[in-house]
């Protein structure tokens, strides 16, 4: 697991870049891991979250990316990545 | 400016193979915002969250359902409405308007009933504690006593020596109909010959009349074939008692336990496949009737009354219980979890009923596993253990049911408040039917010692 560390010391575990460059996203919200062989539904707001994570560590700054995107509180987006990163470092190990 | 997407709590559902449900798909989740058009949010913004909304359109609609069910098999039906079922005052004078008796079971059932207007002449007494004052009250009242225990036949043979009557008494038995786990604490067991004893007792006694015999069954019978079996038994005992002693026997109560439209946990099926409608326990319950009863109308006795305590069946599905999502997490093995408003505190019947769950307002997002949670610091305190639910957000109302039976008498006052109830009446109004629990309704009754009156008097000036 690598640390992401938010500029107000908040860090978020994610799984490890590699995990997470592998997996294969469809539009329509299909996660395949080619090795791992597990494929997943994700909603559309997962799906974006995925997609950042896959090049972004940030948490604020994913934070500040989301609301361009989704009508959103920061503090709720925080607080929903937060969540289904754990969520991801379950999925994806 | 591009308009933002709406936000809707990320999701990812793992696909696994097999766990199909060979009978038929999840149901999706349907919103509802209101019952008996009576939009449900300003109900919530009025009264506060959580919130018991009773049905009195529904809750006649069952009463006259049961009564007309039973009434088209058989000339003389009584129904009693069992108080301890939900003993609000308001959904128990909608039956009384209905023509329902009032079945109760303890001293502060049946005071409650007189203070609503019953008359003691159209209570049923039930119960295996009924203390001399109030059991006095009920014989000179005219009430319908069903004894529990000979201790009880002597104690009314006592109070009708001293009134100088004879009073008219029925017998509560209990028996085995092979069907149903026998409940053998209430009452005359009829197998070891207990009951009649009892009926011989009552027969040498100047100061009695046996009038009635009385059984219970079980709860949430779902087999029919078990109220065939029990009437059955009950009319040969019927007969066997009029042979014995010179009595005659003017009612037959067949007690409650007719299941509801709710999912018994444990039982695979939903309860629209396995609960048996009014007719059919009707059909059942009479046509053994009639066979047991074939010969007393050529021998010139009178058909019985058939009396029937029906509670959970008529009620649960009138009421709703209304509760807002305050927290939510993911659980350790990835399931989501939502904190409700209202636990098994309010909930008793949680305890082996998965409640539907439908949201007031419709919810974006794919639906998966759920575990609802109540508000109390305990780890029983689960309202579903596993719904399909899409994710929930702070705030979201829940609308649970059936509610009606069982959860306005047996919720508790553990650490929160007991919230208002209120009744949709057929005009469409909203009334409340029983007030939310302050602090102060818990306070009024405790008392201070002088001396304990500060909590930190080290720190009040001598």
């Amino acid at each position: 697991m690598e640390k992401a560390n938010s500029p107000i010391g908040q860090s978020v575990d994610l799984p490890k870049p590699e995990v997470l460059m592998r997996l294969a996203l469809s539009d329509n919200g299909f996660v395949f891991d080619p090795v791992a062989g597990n494929s997943f539904t994700v909603n559309g707001t997962g799906l974006a979250i995925l997609r950042r994570l896959q090049h972004e560590s940030d948490l604020d700054s994913i934070v500040a990316s989301l609301q361009e995107e989704f009508e959103v509180d920061a503090m709720v987006a925080e607080r929903d990545v937060i969540e289904f990163a754990g969520l991801l470092r379950n999925a994806f190990k | 400016m591009t308009q933002r997407m709406p936000w809707v709590k990320p999701a990812l559902t793992p696909h696994r193979a097999g766990g199909m449900n060979k009978f038929g798909a999840v149901r999706p989740q349907q919103h509802q915002p209101e019952l008996d058009g009576a939009a449900i949010a300003p109900l919530l913004e009025q009264y506060g969250s959580p919130l018991f909304i009773v049905s009195e359109k529904k809750l006649r609609e069952n009463a006259r359902h049961l009564r007309r069910a039973f009434s088209t098999r058989w000339p003389k039906v009584r129904h009693g409405w069992s108080y301890k079922t939900n003993y609000l005052g308001a959904v128990c004078n909608v039956l009384h308007q209905e023509g329902a008796w009032a079945e109760v079971v303890s001293e502060f059932e049946y005071r409650k009933a007189r203070a609503l207007g019953v008359p003691g002449s159209r209570i049923i007494f039930n119960g295996p504690w009924k203390p001399a004052g109030i059991l006095e009250q009920a014989l000179l009242e005219g009430a319908t006593i069903h004894l529990d225990h000979l201790d009880e036949l002597y104690a009314v043979e006592a109070i009708a020596r001293r009134l100088g009557k004879q009073i008219p008494i029925g017998l509560r038995l209990n028996f085995d109909t092979g069907h149903t786990e026998p409940w053998s604490r209430f009452g005359f067991n009829l197998e070891t010959g207990a009951a009649m004893d009892a009926v011989q007792r009552i027969g040498s006694s100047q100061w009695m009349k046996l009038a009635g015999l009385h059984s219970h069954i079980g709860t949430f019978v779902l087999d029919v074939r078990a109220y065939a079996r029990q009437a059955r038994i009950m009319a040969e005992f019927m007969e066997a008692a009029e042979r014995e002693t010179d009595c005659s026997i003017e009612y037959l109560d067949i007690g409650g336990g007719f299941a509801s439209r709710n999912a018994l946990q444990g039982l695979y099926l939903p309860p629209d496949q396995v609960v048996p409608s009014f007719e059919q326990y009707a059909e059942a319950i009479v046509d053994a009737l009639s066979e047991a009863t074939r010969g007393r109308t050529a021998l010139g006795k009178p058909l019985p009354v058939l009396v029937l305590e029906t509670g959970r069946a008529v009620v649960d599905d009138a009421e709703i219980l209304v509760t807002r999502v305050v927290g939510g997490k993911r659980l350790p093995d990835g399931r989501r979890a939502a904190i409700l408003d209202a636990g098994v505190n309010l909930l008793f019947t949680a305890y082996w009923y998965n409640h539907e769950v439908r949201p007031m307002q419709p919810l974006e997002g794919l639906a998966e596993e759920t575990v609802l949670y109540g508000p109390l610091c305990m780890n029983i305190d689960t309202v579903r253990a596993s719904v399909m639910l899409p994710p929930l957000n702070l705030g979201d109302a829940l609308l649970i049911s059936p509610v009606g039976a069982y959860n306005n008498t047996q919720w508790m006052q553990f650490i929160q408040n007991r919230p208002a109830v209120v009744m949709v009446m057929q005009d469409g109004k909203v009334e409340p039917i029983r007030l939310a629990e302050t602090l102060q309704t818990i306070t009024d009754i405790e008392r201070m010692p002088e001396t304990l009156r500060s909590p930190f008097p080290e720190t009040q000036p001598r």
